[in-house]
């Protein structure tokens, strides 16, 4: 049998979708006087988060994860509202809906509030899935409503016994309360998300920050100030009121370093360059990455990320 | 045995779980927007042929299994064990009934059968998807009767039995998809 794989895996009609895709969001940004930039993918420091995992190339540093630390780094030297295409790698991703190296939209809005960012998103993603363009039903939930709605059980409180008991499967015996949340989050919640319509969840448990802002809820509660968006049960979006203080991220660098020893990870030393540009001042600002191979997936309704990608990983 | 990591694991891969050897049938990643990643795996225990569904955190590795499949043609059984040989080697091995399970009722002398060995001792037989066998006891057919029409049952030499058209009469050769156990068609002797 003759050996096809040098072949792409989507169709035309996908490869003429991106080309499109591209040009709507450089009209949409240009419209909005957000200038486009290009930083490295390849750099000497790699993210620290623990369930991130970079690749490493031997001899220069890592394939870029996200391109927020560089993208920070013009935010702080000046650049005012930038966004990017950019490819973004991690290790060992490979699913219906993940490849290692997939495509990032990537956006920084200095000045706006979470708010803000939100409602361009979802101008943003609206214009994309709607056509002809109209308005999309969209909802909002706070991560601990919307958990406790769909599981029964308070993401903050329940039990970890009562966590184990939400899903029917088998799971490993040692996930702490960030892990049965996050897998109860992956497996239920989303799966329960309504169809054509965009859901925003904001308001994320403390421990799940990465690198957004803190604060305490109404209910005193530490809550990350950071969003999703799903279009139906496809996460799309993942955005921040960014964290701007030196002192806290380097902690958090450090955080995420006892994890992963704690884990069997190999060290990662937190980026000093990013240390050094939120030493200098980040201005205050919100950003957000979204997906565009899963955004070209709901446009055309593909159930594999394979059917957007011309060469996967396993033929690349 | 070399480890697996759950991002190595595809359908068809070998690996050790709860000390039974299993073929790794489908691995889902799981992950949420940010967090801890998961796979969600089913597996086939190549003991019980039992489908087992398990969660791994993304990054575990299981044992890998010294497991494989090798043709042998099927010899005799002295009750307590089934006897294959290996038709290049002559080498011969016995798989007691825990490892012929479900294969008995097609199991014909001379056949050739896939084995699957566990640390080089018969684990599972499986027997050729398709076998030629002679009916030694069905009722006698109706007249007037054409192939499709509901059928009748068939006892096979093995020991199985087989739904056949109503026109197939004792002693006859038939041919039978052991995949579904259906009647295929008669083979003239």
């Amino acid at each position: 049998m003759a050996d096809n794989s040098w072949q792409p895996t989507c169709d035309a009609r996908a490869l003429k979708a991106r080309a499109l895709l591209y040009a709507a969001i450089r009209d949409f940004f240009a419209a909005r006087d957000v200038m486009e930039v290009s930083t490295p993918v390849l750099a000497a420091h790699g993210v620290t988060d623990p369930h991130i995992p970079c690749i490493a190339v031997p001899g220069h540093g890592h394939l870029q994860s996200s391109p927020e630390y560089h993208m920070k780094r013009l935010l702080a030297a000046g650049s005012g509202p930038i966004y990017q295409i950019s490819h973004a790698f991690r290790d060992g991703e490979t699913g219906q809906r993940h490849n290692p190296e997939f495509t990032l939209l990537e956006w920084y809005r200095p000045g706006f509030s979470l708010q803000a960012l939100i409602d361009e998103t979802v101008a943003l993603l609206t214009q994309q899935l709607v056509q002809p363009p109209a308005r999309m039903p969209v909802q909002q939930h706070r991560f601990r409503d919307l958990f406790r709605t769909v599981t029964g059980l308070d993401p903050l409180r329940a039990s970890l016994a009562e966590l184990y008991q939400a899903s029917d499967d088998i799971l490993p015996a040692d996930l702490d309360r960030a892990a049965l949340v996050d897998y109860l989050m992956a497996t239920r919640v989303e799966a329960a998300l309504p169809a054509n319509t965009l859901t925003v969840i904001s308001h994320y448990p403390g421990w799940a920050a990465a690198l957004a802002r803190t604060s305490q809820d109404a209910d005193g509660e530490t809550v990350a100030e950071r969003f999703e968006i799903y279009s139906g049960v496809m996460e799309l979006a993942n955005g921040y009121h960014e964290l701007t203080d030196a002192t806290e991220q380097a902690q958090r660098f450090q955080t995420d370093q006892t994890r992963r020893s704690a884990l069997g990870l190999p060290g990662m030393t937190g980026d000093p360059r990013l240390l050094g540009a939120l030493t200098a001042g980040l201005p205050d600002c919100a950003g957000v990455a979204l997906g565009l191979d899963r955004l070209l997936m709901c446009q055309l309704g593909a159930n594999s990320i394979r059917d957007v990608l011309a060469f996967p990983g396993d033929i690349a | 045995m070399a480890s697996y990591s759950t991002n190595e694991f595809k359908s068809g891969l070998k690996v050790m779980l709860d000390g039974d050897p299993c073929a790794i049938v489908e691995n889902e990643f799981v992950k949420p927007g940010k967090g801890q990643a998961f796979n969600r795996v089913r597996l086939r225990n190549l003991r019980s042929g039992k489908i087992w569904e398990r969660t791994f955190k993304s990054g575990e590795s299981l044992e890998g299994a010294d497991v494989m499949d090798v043709e042998m043609q099927y010899l005799y059984t002295d009750g307590e064990f089934w006897h294959f040989m290996n038709p290049e080697s002559f080498e011969q091995l016995p798989a007691d009934e825990s490892a012929v399970r479900d294969a008995i009722q097609w199991l014909k002398e001379e056949d050739v059968c896939t084995i699957t060995l566990y640390n080089g001792a018969p684990l599972a037989v499986s027997p050729p998807n398709f076998v030629e066998l002679e009916i030694v006891e069905t009722d006698p057919g109706l007249k007037g009767d054409t192939a499709g029409t509901g059928g009748k049952p068939a006892k096979l030499s093995t020991g199985a039995t087989v739904r056949v058209p109503l026109f197939v009469q004792t002693g006859e050769i038939i041919k039978v998809d052991t995949r579904t156990g259906e009647y295929v068609n008669r083979v003239k002797g």
